[in-house]
């Protein structure tokens, strides 16, 4: 079954992203996720400064630099991986390197 | 009045609960009921207590009331259902014979709640959940936390396994001589994984401990009194004595994960390991060795360091030998290939892990770190570095994952 890994950040933890050891916890991850042979996707995003938010206003569009304006965590990017169940999707979630800060939500994939 | 009350029900509650549902339940054979019941009967007491005045006895007072409610659900029921006569003959035998027995003989019916909570028909990975909340209380939100389970999932399916055992008719009965070893061994494992270990856990020295570790060495003990001679319940307490013995050793004060190798034995439990360390010699006399015997020797070789300043390596070969033979896991197939590498020295550790099926270990964090560990020592630097990596990808603590960052950094500066 497929299940999204989707990682939010504080804004100090996208600052720690020049840091080489917080780099190296997430290539370790990835890393792991492949050779266990369960990861059919994903992406690691910019820093949300860096993205651009485009909302409907009636027939026009509002649009605000980023970041997304509510809440301190931030989207950081997201795996999709496919296991037997969502118990061991929890337990993949546990390895990922997030600060006290961060969070991984597990759910899952909709299938069309 | 009010705020004592709650007090005492509260206190009622923490000591009486496993005793009171599990003497509800035998007789009933209703796990769901006789809950219901007891939660109940503290309400009740919560309601009437301030207006009345604490009871003498109160959990004699909560122990009548959640009879009454058992009994008066079961009359509901049959009255609905049309005809469950057996259920309201045995209330009223129950009944009759609870006026018999004396209030403060209250007996003991917790042991053959452990044995229905681990019968074989109930699906293994539910034993401990039902364990814990069955006998401690415990609700289902906390077991998810310490298992890391969806607690909405976790609830569901305590309630689906109680369904089951009372629709199933499993008995509560202590099973006979044939096969108590089994069944005794079902209800230790649920204790091990209730302290947070599983059999998959790297030897003991380091497992992830569940939040609820003081709960299952209280679940041990509590078995050990009902059971006194079993060598392998014996066993059990032993071993999560030496693990708890040494739990404040294995974080610095800046909370830096410290190896088994490099802990300082001052800052071990001593009384705590002294009393492994009997219990075990207890269960030796018995002469009837077991798993849980031989893990809980592992640790009392390992906590031997505080009193002789070793570690005998050799006798940890012989004692993963015996314990593979009894029970051929990863972890103790994984810990063995390290205590090899001491003995034989690290090309021989390293044969022991390539021995290993690739599958089983893709996922194993364990494997990875004893191999990036041996691999180093053999002086193979890229590989030792593709290991750490991948120890460092499976770890779920930061501590742990710190730690290796640190040897892999190492590894990198040729500094290893």
């Amino acid at each position: 079954m497929q299940y999204a890994l989707i990682v939010r950040e504080s804004s100090r933890d996208f600052a720690r992203r020049a840091d080489p050891t917080y780099r190296d916890g997430w290539i370790a991850y990835t890393q792991a996720l492949i050779q266990a042979g369960i990861m059919t996707g994903g992406a690691g995003l910019t820093a949300p400064e860096t993205g651009t938010v485009v909302r409907r206003k009636g027939e026009d569009h509002d649009v605000q630099d980023g970041p997304y304006p509510e809440g301190k965590e931030q989207l950081g990017g997201f795996y999709l991986i496919d296991v037997p169940d969502f118990d061991t999707a929890l337990e993949w979630a546990t390895r990922v390197p997030v600060s006290a800060e961060g969070s991984v939500e597990v759910r899952p994939r909709l299938q069309m | 009045m009010t705020v004592e009350a709650e007090r005492v029900a509260e206190r009622v509650a923490r000591q009486f609960y496993g005793k009171l549902v599990a003497f509800l339940a035998a007789r009933s054979r209703d796990l769901p009921a006789a809950e219901d019941a007891l939660s109940q009967a503290l309400v009740d007491a919560l309601r009437v207590w301030p207006e009345r005045g604490i009871p003498d006895r109160p959990e004699a007072w909560v122990l009548v009331a959640a009879r009454r409610n058992l009994m008066r659900a079961a009359r509901h029921r049959s009255v609905r259902e049309n005809a469950r006569p057996t259920i309201v003959l045995a209330f009223e035998e129950a009944e009759a014979r609870m006026n018999e027995v004396a209030t403060d003989a209250l007996p003991d019916e917790r042991l053959k709640l452990l044995f229905a909570c681990t019968h074989p028909q109930i699906d293994k990975g539910i034993h401990t959940p039902l364990m814990l909340q069955v006998v401690l209380g415990i609700d289902a939100k906390a077991i998810a936390q310490a298992f890391v389970v969806s607690p909405a999932a976790m609830g569901q399916r305590l309630v689906r396994a109680k369904a089951n055992i009372r629709d199933t008719g499993i008995g509560f009965a202590i099973p006979d001589r044939h096969s108590l070893p089994e069944r005794l061994s079902a209800v230790l494992s649920a204790i091990y994984a209730a302290y947070g270990l599983g059999w998959d856990n790297l030897d003991g020295a380091d497992g992830g401990c569940s939040g609820l570790s003081s709960e299952a060495i209280w679940l041990c003990r509590a078995l050990l009194s009902m059971l006194p001679e079993e060598p392998e319940v014996i066993g059990l307490l032993a071993l999560m004595l030496y693990c708890e013995g040494r739990r404040a050793a294995r974080h610095n004060a800046e909370g830096e994960y410290i190896a088994l190798d490099k802990q300082s034995t001052d800052r071990w439990n001593a009384i705590m390991l002294a009393e492994a360390d009997t219990l075990l010699r207890k269960a030796g006399a018995a002469n009837r060795f077991g798993p849980f015997q031989c893990m809980a020797a592992i640790q009392s070789v390992h906590a031997a360091r505080r009193l002789t300043g070793l570690t005998d390596w050799d006798a940890l070969v012989i004692l993963y030998d015996a314990l593979l033979m009894m029970q051929p896991t990863i972890g103790a197939r994984v810990s063995r290939a390290a205590v090899l590498g001491r003995t034989k020295g690290p090309k021989a550790g390293l044969a022991s892990l390539d021995a290993m099926d690739a599958r089983e270990i893709r996922a194993y964090q364990p494997y990875w770190a004893v191999r990036a560990h041996l691999l180093t020592e053999v002086g193979d630097y890229p590989a030792a570095e593709a290991a750490y990596l991948s120890a460092i990808g499976l770890s779920d603590s930061p501590a742990v994952r710190c730690f290796l960052m640190d040897r892999l950094t190492d590894v990198r500066s040729g500094v290893a």
